[in-house]
């Protein structure tokens, strides 16, 4: 793995699971914590393996780095199969963070970091540099935290070192067994937040598990929602699995505040943007008059050359004025990142100045507007997809009779 | 376990305690020289008849000393290689199922009176130095190897499969996490033999094993209670010499960050 590496670093393999079965008991009619599991994790994706506890979720987790040996299945890694390989080479190769962090008490953080890549062999000077990298990356200031003890730090700290550790020696691979679950709900969202901002940077592949439906809404970019024997009850996206959820079994697990839980998760951009009239900074207001003549809107966005909007004007404050679009514009205070849940966007558009707000990406860029109305709509589809589905139900049950 | 201690020590930080400890810690080792010197300036003091001249010399004093000192040195050492590949082999997945078995058998070493266990091995074998310190390994054997099994099953199971999950080897968990983390139980337990050992090789002098037993029983049998009392004086501070010393090493060893 180790020889791959490049600034860009090492992006995510997929991983295969065909038919993997993992019985306890010598007997092969004893009940099986996987039973004949098949499943594909994309490259550079966060899969969420979500269930009850006793589900099989860790287990399954185990079994594709090895610590659990599979009963009989076939578990690829991009090219390889993972059986074929000696299995502490194979767990060299791949990031493994479990709950509160794990860290060694005797070993200062840049001694944990540093283990991996001391197996590797690496030099020391490399090691160092790493360390230091790393520890920017989780947000630690590398000065302050590489000679200290796990002791002396917070559980949210620790688990950012952790996930350092996990990245040491930058494999395609994560594997996380409710990293978060022994934090408290601040800190855990924080971390949350920041995993995906990491994961936007580093596409790995991420197995996660958890047993939280909010945590795996949250993060996850697939959620495999698991029964027992650890047997796929549905595997979809977050957005997916809140509109059609496959059973009763799901239906159950997201609970009965699915609206609740749509406006918590779904994100602004996975909702249909309205559009506005856009004008640019250095137009005339003869031309800004023009093209709000021409849209179905009293006002239009000023949008700059980079994309990134400014300001509004409206008729009213253009009425009887000279001078560009950007010299009238009132400017804008509120934007809404595209990554921000439709409750986010609430909170924003309460708080803006106008009741249609922009959304932008990370980087700044305009992608359209959201407003209350926006979200009132995708409540309402909600509400029909779920009417459809229980009369679905009924006449599918009436069928049966 | 060399690595990580070594890192352990070698670490940057220093608790700000440590140097207050290490000025609290000469103090015992001088109170214990001032009672020596008290003991000896008394006997000086003192009209000495035949039997407590022989007896008391400086000479004789230290020798016997010195060689209480071996006995127990040499029990320890073989303590050691005993109780602590013992220690980690029956907290292994594939021997545990032996570990109630040899504790018990450590059980009845150290509970059997150690007088019967030296007079035993004596009549079985020979008398001597080595007679004595092999009966002293039985006896002292527990200890160490109760605390190395303690030591390393009280280790956070997670750890290890952290451990195991970054890809150590079992060997390598053993050695960097395993054993550093049992350090403070293992040393715990080895100051406790050392305690047993020196208390406990007095009794040497019955199979002419030397030793301050030596002096005791000479105080004993010709009825002359100073000598009685220089000889026991010695041993108890000797024992609480080594049991400073044990302290010390603990405090050294024991990985940092605990």
């Amino acid at each position: 793995m180790s020889e791959t590496v490049t600034d860009k670093g090492t992006t995510g393999v997929p991983i295969e699971l065909e038919n993997v079965t993992k019985r306890y008991s010598a007997s092969s009619t004893g009940l099986a914590a996987v039973d004949d599991l098949t499943m594909s994790i994309p490259a550079g994706k966060i899969v969420v393996l979500l269930g009850p506890s006793g589900c099989g979720k860790t287990t399954t987790m185990r079994l594709i780095n090895r610590l659990i040996e599979p009963t009989s299945g076939r578990i690829m890694i991009g090219d390889t199969d993972a059986r074929a390989q000696e299995p502490n080479e194979l767990r060299r190769g791949i990031g493994y963070v479990i709950q509160q962090a794990g860290l060694f008490p005797h070993m200062t953080v840049g001694t944990n970091i540093s283990q991996v890549p001391q197996m590797l062999g690496w030099d020391k000077q490399r090691i160092t540099t790493r360390v230091d990298e790393l520890l920017d990356l989780v947000g630690l200031d590398s000065g302050q935290f590489r000679d200290r003890y796990p002791r002396q730090l917070s559980g949210g700290q620790q688990q950012r070192v952790g996930v350092a550790r996990a990245l040491a020696a930058d494999p395609s691979v994560l594997l996380m067994d409710e990293p978060f679950g022994a934090l408290d709900p601040i800190t855990r969202e924080r971390l949350q937040d920041e995993l995906l901002r990491l994961q936007e940077e580093l596409g790995k592949t991420i197995v996660f598990v958890t047993h939280d439906i909010d945590e795996a809404l949250r993060i996850g970019d697939q959620i495999a929602i698991l029964d027992k024997g650890s047997r796929i009850a549905q595997y979809a996206s977050p957005a997916e699995i809140l509109a059609n959820p496959a059973s009763e079994y799901v239906e159950q697990f997201i609970g009965s505040g699915s609206a609740m839980r749509l406006l918590n998760f779904a994100k602004v951009a996975d909702v249909e943007l309205g559009q506005v009239a856009e004008v640019a900074p250095g137009d005339e207001v003869t031309r800004v008059r023009e093209t709000i003549a021409g849209a179905d809107t009293a006002y239009a966005l000023v949008v700059d050359a980079g994309r990134r909007p400014t300001g509004w004007v409206t008729s009213e404050t253009i009425d009887g004025r000279d001078g560009t679009a950007g010299e009238l514009s009132a400017p804008i205070e509120t934007t809404i990142p595209a990554r921000a849940t439709l409750q986010e966007a609430m909170e924003g558009l309460l708080h803006a100045e106008y009741d249609v707000v922009p959304v932008t990406k990370a980087n700044g860029e305009y992608l359209g507007v959201v407003s209350l109305g926006t979200i009132q709509q995708e409540l309402s589809d909600l509400k029909e997809r779920q009417k459809a589905r229980r009369q679905e139900r009924v006449s599918a049950g009436g069928d049966s009779a | 376990m060399s690595v990580s201690a070594a890192e352990a020590r070698t670490a940057t930080e220093t608790p700000p305690s440590l140097a207050r400890r290490s000025w609290k810690s000469v103090i015992t080792p001088v109170v214990l020289v001032l009672i020596v010197v008290a003991l000896l300036a008394y006997v000086k003091s003192q009209k000495l008849d035949s039997i407590e001249k022989a007896n008391l010399g400086l000479g004789y004093i230290l020798e016997k000393t010195w060689q209480h000192i071996e006995l127990t040195v040499a029990g320890t050492i073989l303590v050691l290689i005993i109780a602590l590949p013992l220690g980690v082999i029956l907290t292994r997945k594939g021997a545990r199922y032996a570990s109630p078995v040899v504790l018990m058998l450590a059980n009845i070493g150290q509970s059997a009176p150690a007088v019967g266990i030296i007079v035993l091995f004596a009549v079985a074998w020979q008398i001597g130095f080595w007679t004595a310190v092999l009966a002293l390994t039985v006896y002292g054997v527990l200890p160490s190897l109760r605390n190395t099994m303690v030591g390393l099953q009280q280790v956070d199971p997670a750890l290890i499969d952290a451990g195991r999950g970054i890809g150590m080897s079992a060997g390598g968990v053993l050695a960097k996490v395993e054993i550093p983390l049992a350090v403070p139980v293992i040393l715990g337990g080895v100051r406790t033999t050392l305690v047993l050992m020196v208390g406990n090789a007095a009794i040497a002098t019955f199979i002419n094993g030397g030793g301050l037993g030596d002096i005791v029983v000479a105080g004993i049998n010709n009825q002359r209670p100073l000598v009685l009392i220089v000889g026991s004086g010695m041993i108890a501070v000797l024992a609480l010499l080594i049991d400073w010393v044990g302290g010390l090493l603990t405090q050294l060893f024991s990985p940092r960050g605990l």
